[in-house]
């Protein structure tokens, strides 16, 4: 399932990847493709709307496996208390 | 046109990354081993592959030298087999003017068989048979002892063939700022060093030339060795006035640090590891207020660490990726601690083998083996690595081919690459015909 949008909303998120939780007061570094999933994610967007934007989005090689990827982020964001 | 696709990464942020000390150090590609692609040779030899550089071996060599020519008339440096005894190193070294210094009977036995004369070899080390003493006295070695039970066997030994071979005793020193390895040798502060060569006197059977010492290995301190050569100097001083015993050697044995990072150093050894210089400076200046006047006896020194470790580089291979709990991206590569046993001493230096990008997080790299152990480096800033994807392991030169284990899989061949741009096989990989010829099945089972 899909990380909460309303607690993502929470989150202070600049264009360059800076994310700050106000409630820890942690703050962390995604790359330009964590930062992708973060913004679609906040937009509720589903796990197959988030994998065609990202092949909108950037250069593939066309072995990457993409759904994988965005799992496996969706796995540390919870990890790190920055989803539900 | 669209940016490059990398898998995702968040990485939280902490505390440490920059202190007073400067940046992270910096991660570079190293796509090549002196000037040759590391594809290539890979592709020759295999992976994981040691590849030993025949050039920095001898810069290395001719370093310490240099610096000993500079403040010794009399001094010779005997390569340490123990820390490397492959052939092709030994060569390397001997061609260089080392002796060779030995700590068992196989070594002793590898010495004599490259053909180093009896006279140029030192047999160290706690446990030597007779038959290894045997042999050792009618080739003319110096060997030096360790305790009061080998000396009694050298004793007989040396009866037996009508001889008094020129020896020596290991001596050990509470007195020093590194941790005493009292299990070595005879002490020298509590008079069992003097006990030890009185006995030797009395008896007549041995004649006493030599005081060796090796007061630990990675010592960074460099003036633990101006206080060992200033007491065994004073020892010897106080042997020729009391004993009329003429030391003609001082053996200050090894234990210079090569430049890897032990784990629990701050800085990294690059930084932090004394040079040749500082270390002979301070042998130098033990020796000076040990000898106001006499000429010092011959210095021998036998560095092993020092000149192999920055040698030689692992290269392994990428087999996996996945997460762990904790956040940190966990890499599995192909060389795991049963050929890297030093991954328990040192943070190695590890290097992408091809261009990379993407965003550096805290990884830790795990070898192949099933077992939880099996560590190559616990957390270490790295981009992204695609399985096939290899990595240069550094600084691993010593004591990994001689403490390798052979343990669920092969060892790997070993390569040197010359200082011409050659390369050639210096040990060959194991494989399934090796593991099986040393085993038996009794007829009973």
């Amino acid at each position: 399932m899909n990380p909460d949008p309303a607690r993502l909303r929470d989150l202070a998120i600049s264009d360059s990847g800076f994310v700050f939780d106000p409630f820890t007061g942690y703050t962390f570094t995604v790359n330009a493709t964590g930062l992708a999933i973060l913004q679609a994610l906040k937009e509720g967007l589903s796990l197959d709307l988030i994998v065609r934007r990202l092949q909108d989005s950037f250069e593939l090689e066309g072995d990457e496996d993409l759904a994988r990827d965005v799992d496996e982020f969706c796995v540390r964001l919870r990890d790190q208390k920055l989803a539900r | 046109m669209k940016p490059r696709y990398e898998r995702p990464v968040l990485v939280r942020h902490g505390l440490g990354g920059a202190n007073k000390f400067g940046a992270l150090p910096g991660l570079r590609s190293m796509k090549t081993f002196e000037g040759i692609p590391v594809d290539e040779l890979v592709r020759q030899y295999g992976s994981p592959l040691f590849l030993f550089s025949e050039r920095i071996l001898r810069d290395r060599y001719r370093e310490l030298k240099d610096q000993l020519a500079r403040r010794f008339a009399n001094f010779t440096m005997a390569w340490s087999y123990k820390t490397n005894y492959l052939g092709a190193i030994c060569k390397v070294f001997h061609q260089e003017g080392a002796w060779a210094e030995v700590v068992s009977g196989m070594e002793l036995k590898k010495a004599l068989r490259a053909g180093i004369p009896g006279r140029q070899i030192l047999f160290n080390g706690p446990a030597k048979s007779a038959a290894d003493l045997d042999l050792a006295f009618r080739e003319g070695v110096r060997v030096h002892f360790d305790h009061l039970d080998e000396i009694l066997l050298a004793e007989k030994t040396a009866s037996a063939l009508g001889i008094v071979p020129e020896v020596g005793i290991r001596v050990n020193i509470s007195e020093l700022p590194v941790p005493t390895w009292d299990r070595f040798g005879f002490n020298l502060e509590s008079g069992r060093a003097l006990e030890a060569v009185r006995r030797i006197v009395r008896r007549g059977k041995l004649d006493l030339r030599a005081l060796h010492a090796h007061i630990g290995t990675f010592i960074q301190e460099p003036d633990a060795y101006r206080m060992a050569a200033k007491a065994l100097g004073k020892f010897a001083i106080t042997l020729e006035a009391e004993e009329g015993v003429r030391i003609d050697a001082i053996d200050l044995g090894g234990g210079f640090a090569s430049h890897n990072t032990l784990h629990a150093q701050y800085l990294p050894g690059e930084e932090a590891t004394p040079s040749f210089g500082q270390y002979v400076e301070r042998i130098a200046a033990g020796f000076d207020e040990a000898y106001d006047g006499p000429e010092p006896p011959h210095l021998i020194l036998e560095t092993g660490r020092a000149l192999v470790d920055d040698a030689a580089v692992l290269i392994s291979t990428v087999l996996g990726n996945k997460r762990l709990l904790d956040g940190r991206r966990a890499v599995i590569v192909d060389a795991g601690v049963n050929i890297l046993p030093t991954a328990w001493w040192y943070r190695h230096e590890i290097h992408p083998a091809q261009d990379f990008y993407g965003t550096a997080e805290p990884t830790v790299f795990f070898g192949p083996l099933c077992m939880n152990i099996d560590v190559v480096r616990d957390r270490i800033m790295f981009p992204p690595l695609q399985v096939g994807d290899r990595i240069v392991i550094g600084h691993v030169g010593a004591y990994n081919v001689t403490q390798w284990m052979q343990f669920i899989t092969d060892r790997p061949n070993v390569v040197m690459v010359s200082s011409r741009g050659e390369h050639g096989l210096i040990r060959r990989a194991e494989d399934f015909e090796t593991l099986l010829a040393q085993e038996e099945i009794p007829s009973w089972l």
